[in-house]
């Protein structure tokens, strides 16, 4: 009917929150509640559930115990996945980091408890390793993003508000054209000097420099430092240049250090996820040998 | 151009008159290798030159071949500068040209018109006689000219063709937009010149360049600041020029005046719109509205008898509209009156599916007849009007809008009647609105969502007036502006107190009620006063603040449609807090008096008063209690929400917002909105400004009244029907809401190819992975045809922006997507409440 008004309302469903609540408290710390909950439950079970003393994994409670914890293993993978596949419907990434966080700490109950203590140099110790140290890696991970995030926005504010990584990159570039111009009267010893810094790319650097923010072979310092000391043996003149570039060049030390800063602390917040990811998979693998042992040779 | 194919093919005596030395300037001026679009595609070309959708190139290349071959008679470089009928004066006929004054003071002058033949002036000296003219500039208009004395040397220019051939010269650059910083940086650029320039700058130097260049692109003036800097030219701030002479120009500074050499001074001060030359040649305007079109016969003749106006600057933005004009125009001159409009198969369309079987000239008349807001229209008018928008019957009891719904339209009652719902709950509780009236005008002026459900009291026709046609009709019909206001103060006085009163109780308070604009940042109240007028905020929004230990403290933020004063009013006393506009704002001022009688008339309006009154008061003894023990998180409050309110949070319906403290910069929003939207991220994570940790990236805020919308030529960029601000198909590149969005959330963009799926990227690195594909993947796996009408598709730039992920269920993608909770999508009063200052951890 060419005459009635199209509906309003696509009908897609929005959930909507007006605050920013962080993942770890999401929902009033629901994940964490049932965490603690289930772990408090799991520990009781142990302890006062009568089992047999040796092979406690062969045990009701001990299969039980691998089964979740296997799935839950599977289960926290799959954030990877849930974080890549944009599909229609009410998920929230967030939602899931909160349960990932939650869950995960639970593993370190549910794996150990699923082993009785008992640890030897074999493939099942080393799932549990691997296990605990994609945990720990992930504690880790909780740390930076709780910590450095602040740090990361501070860095970033200026007098206009806050400037990007591409407007430093940019700043810096700027600069090095006004040094590249102020530079054309100074002679041909400083020129190389200055050249120096001009041929410096900002990126450079080894990733230990990166998260250390440490760069201890630095063109644009040495330069300025050196053409500080020379200008200091020569006479003061009014209107000279070296007093221009010496200036450009501080402002472009204060904007790679303050670029450094930023790598740095963009650095840590993805490196840890290094371990956690690439463990994560040697887990899997751990695990699955684990499993194929205990049924076929037990 | 096409008026003039047409006069050659019938053999007509014409010439051609183009101030340039090519023809269509405008469609000359795009970039290089744009795409040109042939919307609307349901209208047929008619016309002796071709046009179909291309590149810039191709289409003027034939233009130039088609009108050699025809034998147009074109004079290049034809400037006309006047006007004027030669023959006797036509009685009765006078035109009044009124001026404003930057002041604010009015001046009118009349003018007698004379009947033609007309003698046009060109800037060259030269004359041309004509018995009939078509006007079809266009709407570019010429540059501003400079006012101070010696203006008219001839040092004095206003283009740069090439900055290079400008050699060993003092020059002086005014205008800090960006033609004029890119005229003084090209003839700085190479010291080897040896030219010697300085840029003059009415405003004062800050460390913001968005505040001393605001008229400028941020690159450009921060580029120009950097050149200043290296002492390449010289920005002078605060200077304006005062009197030029042959080799030297007189400032007027901040320290007074200075005489500097100058060889030639290049104005790039804007330019005006041709309204001042197109009066002059006795042409009248629907009204002294900007953004009013000549008052036009339906075959297009002006009210100066012969002269005819077509094309953009009669309001047709299209080229295919002005193309079929120009032909049409030619066709009316040579006496062919049967010709139909190349519009009317579109009308016949819009009017197909409504009962009655009326021809569309039956139609119009209709509605004409019917509607009261319509009447002051003429055919031409109201045939364009329909195009923008659309008839619709509905059934008795069919639901025309519901309340909440969004919705920017007004629609205007043809036939049969509507009912206002009060009540959800109860059909019976309703309000009628009668023929002839119109309705949803809340939505068209607030740009908020619908305040009641509609619903047809019997089988009804409407017309659903876009909001662009609504804007239209109110420029050029000024008793349709005046009708809607009124009518839209009184509902809008209905609605917001309810409680039984019906439109005889309000009718003195209607009378006596007073639009007023406000500018941003100007206060309606002012704490301390003694005044006693309540103010109902139609645009905009506001802002409420109090003075608490000698700062202004942040109280509340208050949407249109809401009501301000009436504390003075019930509990008399004193303004116990200020009022300010966040943005441009519109309220209604109601006369305080007027309005006490209708509270001591209806106790229960009273009843309804004091209690939201108490609610209020309760929000602002709660802030002012905090301000006592935590006065530190109170000004933090305060700042956060002036800060947001710089940030167009005032206008916004729905903006991302990212605490800072959360964000681990994985940029996993900006991939996600990438892969949920044909691969291009509408959103830049992080630019945008950002106070006390709480950032506002550069993404779309979905304003009540998008600047956006303002000058779409194919009116591509409409509300859709979860209230986003969306761009639809038609879009035909042409950048300019673009340039008018405040908040550069618009980018130009074409369509990257699609990217294999993600499994097979996570097992088999297919790909490049989530997020938007990089640049060089994208040019490699575009998949070109060879063909050219396809292979131009592809490379089609279109504007791209947010479309608050409407229809995809779950809602944002961004928001879904982001690891941490940083990022959340909120309207400004579900954020800006007190509820944050307990959040916050007072
Ligand atoms: C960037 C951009 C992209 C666009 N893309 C499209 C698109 O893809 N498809 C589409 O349909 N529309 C598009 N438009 C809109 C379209 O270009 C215009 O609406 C259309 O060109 C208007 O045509 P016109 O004949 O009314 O005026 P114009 O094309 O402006 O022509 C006016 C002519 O008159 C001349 N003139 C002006 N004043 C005088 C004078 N005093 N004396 C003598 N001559 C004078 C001018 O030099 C010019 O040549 C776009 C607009 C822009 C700005
Ligand atoms: C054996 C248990 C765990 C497994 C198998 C696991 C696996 C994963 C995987 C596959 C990812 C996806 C990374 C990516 O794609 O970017 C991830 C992310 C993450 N994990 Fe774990 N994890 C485990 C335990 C934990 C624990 C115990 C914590 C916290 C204490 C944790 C915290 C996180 C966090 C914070 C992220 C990052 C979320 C993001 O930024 O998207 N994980 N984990
Ligand atoms: S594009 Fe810009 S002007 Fe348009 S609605 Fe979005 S923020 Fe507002
Ligand atoms: S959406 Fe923007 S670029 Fe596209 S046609 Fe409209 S104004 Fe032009
Ligand atoms: S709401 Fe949707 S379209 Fe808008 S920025 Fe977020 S993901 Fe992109």
């Amino acid at each position: 009917m060419a005459s009635l008004a199209p509906r309003r309302r696509t009908g897609a469903s929005r959930e909507r929150t007006a605050t920013h609540e962080g993942f770890l408290a999401h929902r009033n710390y629901r994940w964490l509640k049932l965490s603690a909950a289930l772990a408090t439950l799991l520990i009781g079970l142990y302890l006062f559930v009568p089992l047999p003393g040796t092979h406690f994994g062969s045990s009701w409670l001990g299969y039980t115990l691998g089964t979740i914890g296997a799935l839950l293993i599977l289960w926290l993978t799959m954030l990877g996945v849930r974080k890549r596949a944009i599909t229609p419907g009410r998920w929230s990434l967030k939602a899931w980091t909160s349960a990932h966080v939650y869950l995960g700490l639970l593993l370190i109950v549910v794996g150990t408890l699923h082993s009785g203590f008992a640890f030897g140099w074999n493939v099942h110790t080393l799932a549990w390793a691997l296990m605990m140290l994609v945990i720990v890696s992930g504690m880790f991970g909780i740390w930076v993003y709780a910590t450095l995030p602040r740090a990361l926005s501070e860095n970033r504010y200026d007098a206009e508000g806050a400037i990007t990584e591409k407007q430093m990159v940019e700043a810096i570039r700027s600069l090095d054209r006004q040094i590249h111009d102020a530079a054309q009267p100074l002679d041909a010893e400083n020129a190389v000097l200055v050249n120096r810094s001009l041929e410096e790319d900002p990126f450079a650097g080894t990733f230990w420099n990166r998260l250390t923010g440490r760069y201890p072979k630095d063109a644009t310092r040495a330069a300025a430092g050196e053409l500080r000391q020379r200008r200091a043996f020569l006479p003061r003149r009014a209107d000279d240049p070296l007093d221009k570039v010496d200036a450009l060049l501080t402002r472009k030390e204060a904007m790679l250090s303050r670029m450094r800063r930023h790598l740095k602390l963009k650095t840590w917040l993805q490196a840890w996820l290094y371990v956690h990811v690439p463990v994560t998979f040697a887990l899997i693998a751990a695990l699955s040998a684990h499993v194929v042992a205990v049924f076929f040779y037990w | 151009m096409s008026a003039a194919s047409r006069a050659a093919q019938l053999g007509l005596d014409h010439v051609l008159l183009e101030k340039t030395d090519h023809l269509s300037d405008t469609i000359f001026k795009y970039q290089k290798g744009k795409h040109v679009m042939a919307t609307p595609s349901q209208l047929i070309l008619r016309s002796d030159q071709e046009f179909d959708a291309g590149k810039r190139e191709d289409i003027l290349e034939k233009w130039n071949a088609r009108t050699a071959e025809l034998g147009v008679n074109v004079k290049y470089d034809a400037d006309v500068k006047a006007i004027r009928g030669t023959g006797e004066a036509i009685p009765g006929s006078i035109q009044k040209i009124v001026t404003r004054a930057r002041d604010g003071s009015t001046t009118t002058k009349e003018i007698q018109r004379h009947a033609p033949p007309y003698a046009i002036e060109l800037t060259n000296g030269e004359t041309v006689m004509a018995e009939t003219v078509v006007l079809a500039i266009g709407t570019q208009g010429n540059p501003n000219l400079m006012r101070c004395p010696g203006f008219d040397l001839p040092h004095v220019t206003y283009q740069l063709d090439d900055p290079t051939a400008i050699l060993d010269e003092h020059i002086v650059v005014v205008g800090t937009g960006d033609a004029g910083i890119e005229n003084a940086r090209g003839l700085a650029e190479d010291p080897a010149q040896g030219n010697v320039v300085t840029i003059l700058n009415r405003n004062p130097k800050s460390a913001n360049v968005r505040e001393s260049f605001a008229t400028a692109k941020e690159p450009n003036a921060k580029a120009l600041a950097e050149d200043d800097a290296a002492g390449k030219l010289t920005i002078r701030y605060e200077t304006e020029t005062k009197a030029i002479e042959p080799g030297w120009i007189t400032l007027n500074t901040r320290d007074g005046e200075e005489r500097i050499r100058c060889d030639r001074i290049i104005a790039r001060i804007g330019s005006a719109p041709p309204r001042g030359f197109v009066e002059a040649c006795g042409i009248e305007f629907a009204s002294t509205d900007r953004l009013a079109f000549p008052t036009l016969s339906p075959q297009f003749e002006s009210s100066a008898p012969g002269i005819f106006v077509i094309g953009a600057l009669a309001g047709y933005p299209l080229i295919k509209h002005c193309m079929n004009q120009g032909y049409d125009v030619v066709e009316f001159i040579a006496g062919n009156r049967t010709l139909k409009p190349a519009d009317e198969p579109l009308l016949e369309a819009k009017f197909a599916g409504l009962p009655g079987n009326r021809s569309v000239n039956d139609w119009l008349e209709f509605l004409r007849g019917r509607v009261t807001i319509l009447e002051g229209m003429t055919t031409l008018q109201l045939r364009e009007f329909m195009l923008d928008s659309d008839a619709r019957f509905y059934r008795k009891g069919a639901t025309v809008f519901e309340k909440n719904d969004p919705g920017s339209s007004l629609f205007a009652i043809a036939d049969g009647s509507v009912h206002v719902r009060l009540d959800p709950n109860d059909a019976s509780k309703v309000v009628p609105i009668p023929t002839g009236t119109i309705f949803g005008e809340v939505g068209l002026i607030s740009g908020r969502r619908r305040g009641a459900t509609i619903v047809a009291a019997e089988d009804c026709i409407c017309v659903e007036i876009s909001r662009n046609a609504a804007l239209k009709l109110q420029s050029q019909v000024p008793s349709a502006k005046r009708a809607i206001e009124r009518i839209s103060i009184e509902r809008q006085l209905l609605q917001m107190f309810g409680s039984g009163l019906v439109k005889e109780d309000v009718a003195e308070v209607v009378d006596k009620a007073k639009i007023v604009s406000v500018r941003a940042g100007d206060a309606i109240i002012k704490e301390g006063d003694d005044d006693k007028d309540i103010y109902v905020i139609r645009v905009g929004s506001m802002i409420v603040e109090k003075e608490v230990g000698g700062k202004p403290v942040f109280l509340s933020y208050l949407p249109a449609g809401s009501y301000v004063g009436e504390m003075a009013l019930i509990d008399g006393g004193q303004r116990t807090a200020t009022v300010r506009a966040a943005i441009k704002s519109e309220v209604i001022r109601i006369d305080g008096e007027a309005f006490s009688r209708v509270l001591s008339a209806k106790p229960a309006l009273l009843e309804r008063a004091r209690k939201d009154m108490e609610v209020r008061r309760r929000t602002n003894a709660f802030v002012e209690s905090k301000k006592d023990g935590f006065s530190g998180v109170v000004d933090l409050y305060s700042e956060q929400a002036k800060f947001l309110v710089s940030q167009g949070l005032g206008e916004a319906t729905d903006v991302l917002l990212i605490d800072e403290r959360l964000c681990v910069g994985c940029d996993n929003c900006e991939k996600a909105c990438a892969d949920s939207h044909d691969g291009l991220s509408r959103l830049d994570r992080e630019a945008g400004k950002s106070f006390a940790h709480l950032h506002v990236p550069t993404s779309c805020r979905h304003c009540e009244h998008p600047h956006c919308m303002a000058d779409c030529p194919p009116n591509a960029i409409q509300r859709g029907p979860d209230g986003e601000v969306r761009i639809n198909d038609t879009c035909i590149g042409c950048g300019n809401c673009q340039r008018n969005c405040p908040y550069g959330v618009i980018r130009m963009d074409k369509v990257p190819p699609k990217k294999p799926g993600l499994l097979s990227w996570l097992f088999l690195g297919k790909g490049p992975g989530p997020g938007e594909p990089p640049y060089k993947w994208s040019k490699k796996n575009t998949k070109y045809t060879g063909d050219p009408a396809v292979d131009e598709a592809l490379d089609r730039k279109k504007a791209i922006k947010c479309d608050m992920c409407a229809g995809i269920e779950g809602g944002p993608s961004c928001v879904r997507a982001c690891p941490t909770g940083a990022a959340i999508r909120v309207s400004p009063d579900e954020f800006l409440t007190v509820a944050r200052l307990e959040n916050e951890g007072a």
